[in-house]
């Protein structure tokens, strides 16, 4: 067997890892166990590509040098990644993901920007001895070509994810230049104007594969899409912006394997962007939101944001921490609904001591997720644990609907939308349809909140003012710790 | 000295020296049968464990770390192999960020370590 065919086996292995991973994160038992198996997969990848053709004999011509620098850049590059992801504190996880999302995504494009070069450079090649190196770059440099394509939609794809990931990083980082989104009139006009730059860039470069200018001309135009394109988009959707960024990297990954001929990448890359795609549409369908209105931002802010005064006219009932402790008090069963503001206000750790306090009671305490709570797609799930909150009483949201008429007290902390009854009761609402946690049907519901202010969808919350609703107008963490101070004295 | 290193470059093209059109369906056939592998396994996935698979899934997207390593070992040109370096170093932070998040995530949601 030639070592090519050894080669290829390496990575198809590889690639059976990557789909067996993918499968055993499905349970939480066996997740683990698929991610040391992607690892592992990832690592024989790595390994096989040491031995291509291009490294060995460049090896064989310059001795150790390529090998010394492979594994410099190899050992730089998993020191930053393993510090990052030891020392990045475990709340920041969504923009941390980001963050290594787009460095994947700037590889990629990097790799066809590199391939590019050397192969423009192949062709001008002169001399008998180079006759057939010469001849193979041109062909993969004919106009449109799978080469040209392929690498017109690998720097594509890269600068946006790259870009459009480092705005998200900076958005979920709350750096204070990006913490509201951009909402320029002229941004659309700006985006087509970008779009269309775009369009033709590639067929440009399709058509003048040898052009290393109309490359880099596409990246920038790229990293400028990536920008406009993230920009736009609330603190709210960004579990959708996560997911779909998720899934370019995975796409310019496969679309690099286009580049260069090599199957792992092509199968990991598109194992990467279907999971992703499925993500955001799971996402999407969860917020009642099209792509399309993510994509294009802020659609629906400004709206309906009026008549929220006459629903909640002189029936809103405000509760101070001591009368909702007495509630509690009498209370044998208890949801928490943690929502987006839960943990912009990082208060998991406060929330878990309220649950102590209720379960001394006697109290049985369980928490209600729906699928957008948080930053990142589970995001609630992982904030929780890592306070400490055992996993079963972590339950999602057709699981633990029904169970609402038989709760004395539901606690809605820093959620809005997902708990509007409107989305189920008025068709006419722009949430109709939209899946929501049934708050409304618990005995009695305790909100923390600030304000009244609507929530992304910009509409009215006929719950607050509901009979059984008290609303407790408060900064979410302080709220909790006075809460649970109220009820342990009283 | 250029020259003498080109053609290294161009060994995998050399390879794949079949009809363009017959390779690119080959690559293409990969393509669309791994996406359809990932649609099948990952709708499967629960919601709690979004979170996980999302950054594991990044990790797995590293894997462009193979075609860094092949562009930037071929030594081909200077700018190329320079790029290729950089290629190496986010796709190996990538890879090896995405899978120890990931592991640390789901230490969490693992109870037997207290």
């Amino acid at each position: 067997m030639s070592s090519q065919a050894w080669i290829n086996l390496a990575y198809l292995t590889a690639s059976m890892l990557f789909i067996v991973a993918f499968k055993l994160m499905t349970g939480p038992r066996t997740a683990v166990k698929g991610n040391y198996l992607g690892a592992v997969g990832m690592a024989i990848a790595i390994l096989a590509a040491c031995f291509e053709q291009p490294v060995v004999q460049s090896v064989a011509a310059r001795g150790a040098t390529p090998i010394v620098m492979l594994a410099v850049a190899g050992i730089i590059g998993a020191a930053i990644g393993a510090t990052m992801a030891i020392k990045y504190p475990m709340t920041g996880m969504p923009q941390m993901v980001a963050l290594l999302n787009g460095f994947g995504g700037a590889a990629s494009s990097l790799v066809a920007g590199a391939e590019l070069w050397s192969m423009t450079a192949a062709a001008k090649l002169t001399g008998e001895t180079n006759a057939a190196a010469v001849k193979a770059a041109e062909t993969q440099l004919a106009p449109w070509s799978q080469f040209a394509i392929a690498t017109a939609l690998t720097g594509l794809i890269g600068a946006v994810t790259f870009w459009g990931s480092f705005v998200a990083f900076a958005k979920l980082e709350e750096l204070p230049r990006f913490k509201k989104a951009w909402t320029d009139p002229n941004r659309h006009l700006i985006n087509l104007g970008l779009a269309i730059a775009t369009l033709a860039l590639i067929a440009g470069l399709c058509a003048y594969p040898t052009s290393n200018l109309l490359y880099w001309l596409l990246v920038i135009v790229g990293s400028a899409l990536g920008c406009t394109l993230t920009l736009p988009i609330g603190g709210a959707d960004m579990p959708v912006v996560i997911c779909l960024l998720n899934s370019y990297s995975g796409l310019a990954a496969a679309a690099a394997g286009f580049v260069i001929d090599n199957n792992v990448l092509v199968i990991a890359g598109s194992l990467v962007g279907a999971s992703g795609l499925i993500l955001t549409a799971i996402m999407c369908q969860a917020m009642n939101r099209s792509l399309v209105g993510v994509l294009f931002g802020g659609l629906g802010t400004s709206t309906a944001a009026a008549g929220g005064d006459d629903i909640y006219a002189g029936k809103v009932k405000s509760a101070s921490a001591e009368e909702i402790a007495m509630v509690l008090e009498g209370a044998d069963r208890v949801v928490i609904v943690p929502g987006y503001g839960l943990a912009v206000a990082q208060a998991q750790h406060a929330v878990r001591e309220l649950a102590n306090a209720l379960e001394k009671r006697g109290a049985t305490v369980e928490y209600a997720i729906h699928p957008v709570a948080g930053r990142m797609p589970g995001h609630m799930n992982v904030l929780l644990a890592e306070a400490d909150i055992p996993y079963e009483k972590l339950r999602e949201m057709d699981d633990i609907n029904p169970t609402f008429p038989e709760t004395d007290v539901a606690i809605v902390i820093g959620a809005n939308d997902v708990v509007n009854p409107a989305a189920r009761t008025d068709p006419k609402s722009p949430i109709a349809g939209m899946p929501v946690l049934d708050v409304d049907k618990a005995r009695t519901v305790v909100v923390v909140k600030r304000s009244l202010s609507p929530g992304f969808a910009g509409i009215p919350n006929p719950l607050f003012a509901a009979d059984n609703t008290l609303m407790y107008f408060a900064d979410g963490k302080k709220a909790i710790l006075d809460l649970t101070n109220a009820l342990s004295k009283g | 000295m250029l020259s003498d290193l080109l053609p290294i470059l161009l060994a995998s093209a050399d390879a794949a020296a079949v009809d363009p059109a017959t390779r690119f369906i080959r690559l293409l056939t990969v393509f669309l049968l791994a996406m359809w592998v990932g649609f099948e396994v990952i709708t499967k996935v629960p919601q709690r464990l979004h979170t996980p698979l999302t950054s594991g899934s990044n990790a797995i997207s590293g894997i462009t770390a193979v075609g860094a390593i092949v562009v930037a070992g071929s030594l081909a040109t200077r700018f190329g192999t320079l790029l290729g370096f950089l290629a190496v170093v986010l796709a190996m932070i990538n890879v090896v960020g995405g899978f120890v998040v990931t592991h640390r995530m789901l230490e969490m949601f693992n109870p037997k370590k207290k």
